[in-house]
């Protein structure tokens, strides 16, 4: 079925790419939490691309669904993740990757 | 197939949802004086799930939703597990919160939306319900974590489990797509049908989707090398939080694993497996033995649990019957003795300080006799100790992996036992050897140290008589798959 012009690789390509620069995001990143915060985002959006794509050439709705959920669920975890972050510059005075390093062992 | 929406199956869930919206506005409505209700009416609506529950044992696997919801043997018993866990906490919790002034609703309505997630997971018979109790349980476990809000380590171990929480679920939904588009279903029958018809060991792109996805189980699990979480958000979450993360979402990661790998990709067994024996090797080993260094008695009962998660794993990659029940049985008994470990916690930083190094333990058997013999039982179940129930649990695993044929697994983890077991008793001899370096006088009320007793009293019983306990994780895992 020749639905789009744009085949399924194309996709699954950015998908990948875009996941890669999250996780690369967030291990790399050594200054601000907020860009943590930001990879993540991304991350879920690159899955995002994955089951919208799947979903288009495979026919079946059940992967939009799930998107539509994510997207939701994203939203909660940023405002969860922001709230957290308040607290901690509340207490710290500081939202530096490095400096939070209280506790190890 | 089942057509019919079947509201009936998620009674339990959708009690347990009213029942909480309810606290949360009971909340409002009371004053300060006046917690105490709300703190009843959450065990009342969790007692009335158990109910709920129980009432379904027995019956045949029967689906709800449109194949989306699943009840068996196994979610029935799962789901009881981790009701009585939470209601143990509870009661665990509540001199710990009062004495602290954060005996607030909050934390009764974040953890009741967290057992909800728990019992969505257990009963989630599709990838997208999977998830939603997944990330129902860890957006409340995230808020629970920072929930004494003027602590700097309480909100730096929130943070810090919320992004890796958070690259957890990515990983898994990663993997969760993949494994959507090669299947073109969200089911787990669906993907169980895919697998089936296929070599995984020829199929690159699934054993790439599966990769992400033990990635995602591994980090929920807290097993090695994914467990840089595990000892910092243990320590910086107030103890009846640390109870909470390191009891009840155990089970509810046990019952994804199973949903995932065995209903949805069985067949694939082989792939899995080879996953899965390099991070339960590792958590035996960094688990057991990082949690010889250290001082902080969280903090070990932190690497403690990476440990006994690895044998958990090892029970499941098996691949067997046996190993299933046993890995059930295991995570079951090790919740409810690392219930009883960290309500010694919560005695000890009962007046104002945080009993957090070992040293607090010293002596233990001279300020309080009965407190020290509880935390001996927890400790020496823990490490293996006949008659206790954490010998069989461990026994039982054992069998099943010499009889999945991986002779060298069982022996390395009876090595990693023995070297676990200086730890635990390192801190009986800090209890029962050592003078006290204070003499505060430890009491709690009735309540707390009745549930102690049971409890402790279970760990004997349990380990005495495992049978019942082991028959219904055998029939509930032969029934459920």
């Amino acid at each position: 079925m020749a639905q789009s012009m744009i085949p399924l690789t194309h996709f699954l390509v950015i998908g990948a790419i875009l996941f890669s620069v999250s996780v690369a995001g967030i291990f790399l990143n050594r200054k601000n939490m907020l860009i943590i915060l930001m990879c993540i985002e991304l991350m879920l959006l690159a899955v995002n691309i994955n089951f919208i794509a799947f979903s288009h050439f495979n026919q079946d709705m059940g992967g939009q669904v799930f998107v539509f959920f994510i997207l939701t669920v994203a939203a909660a975890e940023a405002a969860i993740g922001l709230a957290i972050l308040v607290v901690l510059f509340r207490n710290r005075g500081t939202i530096n990757v490095q400096e939070l390093d209280e506790m190890k062992g | 197939m089942d057509s019919v929406m079947n509201f009936a199956l998620a009674t339990p869930e959708m009690f347990l949802l009213a029942a909480t919206c309810f606290i949360l506005l009971l909340d409002v409505f009371l004053g300060e004086k006046c917690r105490t209700i709300g703190y009843i009416a959450a065990l009342g609506a969790l007692l009335t799930t158990v109910f709920l529950v129980v009432s379904s044992y027995g019956a045949d696997k029967t689906e709800a939703f449109n194949g989306m919801f699943v009840s068996d043997n196994m979610s029935v018993v799962l789901k009881t597990s981790v009701l009585l866990i939470v209601m143990g906490i509870f009661v665990y919790a509540r001199p710990y919160l009062i004495d602290r002034k954060i005996f607030k609703g909050e934390f009764y309505s974040l953890s009741l939306f967290a057992t909800l997630g728990m019992l969505i997971m257990i009963s989630a018979n599709t990838m997208l319900v999977i998830y939603l109790g997944l990330e129902l349980l860890s957006l409340s476990l995230y808020a629970l974590v920072a929930f004494r809000r003027d602590d700097g380590r309480g909100s730096e171990a929130a943070m810090k489990y919320f992004v890796l929480g958070a690259i957890a679920s990515g990983m898994l939904l990663y993997g969760m797509s993949i494994l959507y588009g090669l299947s073109g279903s969200i089911d787990l029958k669906g993907v169980a049908s895919y697998v089936a018809s296929q070599d995984i060991m020829s199929n690159l792109v699934l054993l790439f989707g599966l990769t992400f996805i033990i990635v995602g189980l591994g980090f929920k699990f807290g097993v090695a090398p994914f467990h840089m979480w595990v000892p910092d958000v243990y320590q910086g979450s107030p103890t009846p939080i640390t109870m909470f993360l390191g009891s009840a979402p155990k089970l509810a990661a046990f019952a994804m694993t199973m949903r995932l790998l065995v209903s949805g990709m069985e067949f694939g067994s082989m792939g899995w497996q080879q996953m899965l024996i390099p991070l339960a090797v590792l958590s035996l080993v960094v688990g057991n033995i990082a949690a010889i260094a250290q001082t902080n008695i969280k903090r070990m009962l932190a690497y403690s649990t990476i440990s006994h998660m690895g044998f958990v794993l090892l029970g499941i990659l098996g691949a067997s019957e046996p190993g299933y029940s046993a890995a059930m049985f295991y995570v079951i008994t090790y919740a409810i003795t690392a219930l009883g470990g960290f309500a010694i916690i919560i005695i000890l930083s009962h007046s104002g300080v945080e009993a957090e190094n070992l040293d607090d333990l010293r002596g233990l058997n001279d300020r309080h006799p009965w407190y020290a013999f509880m935390m001996l039982l927890f400790m020496f179940s823990m490490a293996g100790v006949p008659p206790l129930v954490g010998f069989y649990a461990k026994l039982a695993i054992l069998q099943s992996v010499v009889q999945a044929g991986f002779v060298w697994l069982a022996v390395l983890a009876v090595v990693m036992s023995v070297v676990g077991a200086f730890y635990y008793l390192r801190a009986v001899k800090l209890m029962y050897f050592d003078k006290p370096i204070q003499d505060e006088l430890l009491r709690m009320g009735t309540g707390f140290n009745a549930l102690l007793t049971t409890n402790g009293f279970l760990v004997i019983a349990l380990g005495l008589f495992p049978g019942f306990l082991m028959a219904l994780c055998v029939e509930a895992i032969r029934v459920s798959l």
